[in-house]
């Protein structure tokens, strides 16, 4: 068992405006430490967290790849970023956070570079007018069937993924997860179910992505 | 912000598609940090880097003069140049001007800021 990435530097108040981290990042984090041994074979030049709230998930996943990797993240929310590369501080990663939407600013430049992304998304069913209503907001409300943030970043996961790389996605049951393997699979990646398990009465899964080489 | 990540960030303004790379870095701050040297690890990362872009940022910075082409075969000399340059300096405020369409991106506490607002989208 690897250990979880040291967040004893992040207060209750860090955790009012930042996604404090919960049974999806567990199952994400369990997810990657089941998939290790093929993401070291992998030996991933960059990774990429969308949407990297407390940093825990790119924390944890550059333990696992280790010092030669360059860890990058995304969050729409300024206070996440400065957490993030606190949280990479504290666990003697370096993580270079970017503040901005999904992806935004990376591409085309990144195109076909990226071995390792991860995705846990605001997946709640919400209105629409909910999502980025507020900082913490932004990091549960998901909109039309918990999707609407989750949607709009796909088409752009096959763009940057490097040949052989991996998209690992947090989803629940609301989100129908079929669907997305469907959209995935038009985009000719490899879908398989990494993990699944519920929390309270939350069916959560991950979902990996793979680009053939 | 490191420079090697600098040098994958692109202007994304809507209708902006020349000269939106690399952002030119100005007023900025710099910390120097410690990295481990890996010769391999950056011999890895060549084909993931835009050479030019990065030739262009160091020598407006003044920071280095690396050839304008990527050379065949790069000299340990140049490796461990590369590794201070790419992992060893840290851009800790300023911000990035697009060449193309002027849109500046704040740096602030070393975080990069590529947000628009729905406008520029
Ligand atoms: C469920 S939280 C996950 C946080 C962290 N990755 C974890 O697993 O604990 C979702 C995160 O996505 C961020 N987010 C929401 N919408 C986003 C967007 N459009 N672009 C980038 N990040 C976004 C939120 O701010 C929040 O940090
Ligand atoms: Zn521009």
């Amino acid at each position: 068992m690897l250990p979880t990435p040291d967040l004893s530097h992040l207060t209750s108040q860090d955790y009012r405006n930042v996604y404090e981290p919960s049974e999806d990042t567990f199952l994400l984090l369990d997810s990657l430490e089941e998939d290790q041994e093929y993401i070291k074979q992998l030996k991933p030049k960059i990774c990429l967290e969308i949407g990297s709230g407390s940093g825990c998930v790119i924390t944890f996943l550059g333990q696992i790849v280790g010092k030669n990797s360059v860890y990058i993240t995304t969050d729409i929310n300024p206070e996440a970023a400065k957490i993030t590369q606190k949280t990479g501080k504290q666990n003697n990663i370096k993580i270079d956070a970017i503040n901005t939407d999904l992806v935004n600013g990376i591409l085309p430049r990144l195109e076909n570079s990226i071995d390792i992304i991860c995705f846990n998304p605001p997946y709640v069913i919400t209105e629409s007018s909910d999502i980025n209503s507020s900082l913490i907001a932004a990091s549960w409300a998901g909109g039309i069937k918990g999707r609407e943030v989750t949607d709009r970043v796909l088409p752009y996961i096959p763009k940057l993924l490097a040949p052989g790389g991996s998209f690992y996605l947090l989803l629940i049951q609301d989100n129908k997860p079929q669907e997305i393997v469907e959209i995935m699979e038009s985009y000719n990646l490899k879908y398989q179910l990494i993990k699944k398990r519920k929390a309270g009465i939350e069916q959560q899964f991950v979902l990996k992505f793979t680009k053939p080489l | 912000m490191r420079l090697i990540t600098h040098n994958m960030l692109q202007c994304h303004v809507k209708g902006c598609t020349k000269d939106n790379f690399p952002l030119k870095l100005e007023e900025i701050e710099i910390e120097e940090l410690e990295a481990e040297f890996n010769a391999d690890f950056i011999k890895s990362m060549l084909n993931r880097l835009d050479w030019k872009a990065l030739a262009q940022t160091t020598f407006s910075l003044g920071i280095a003069q690396l050839p304008e082409e990527m050379p065949e075969e790069l000299s340990d000399e140049m490796l461990e140049q590369l590794h201070h340059i790419l992992l060893e300096i840290d851009i800790t405020s300023g911000r990035m001007v697009c060449q193309g369409c002027n849109h500046v991106y704040p740096i602030r506490n070393g975080i990069p800021n590529m947000l628009l607002t729905e406008s520029e989208v």
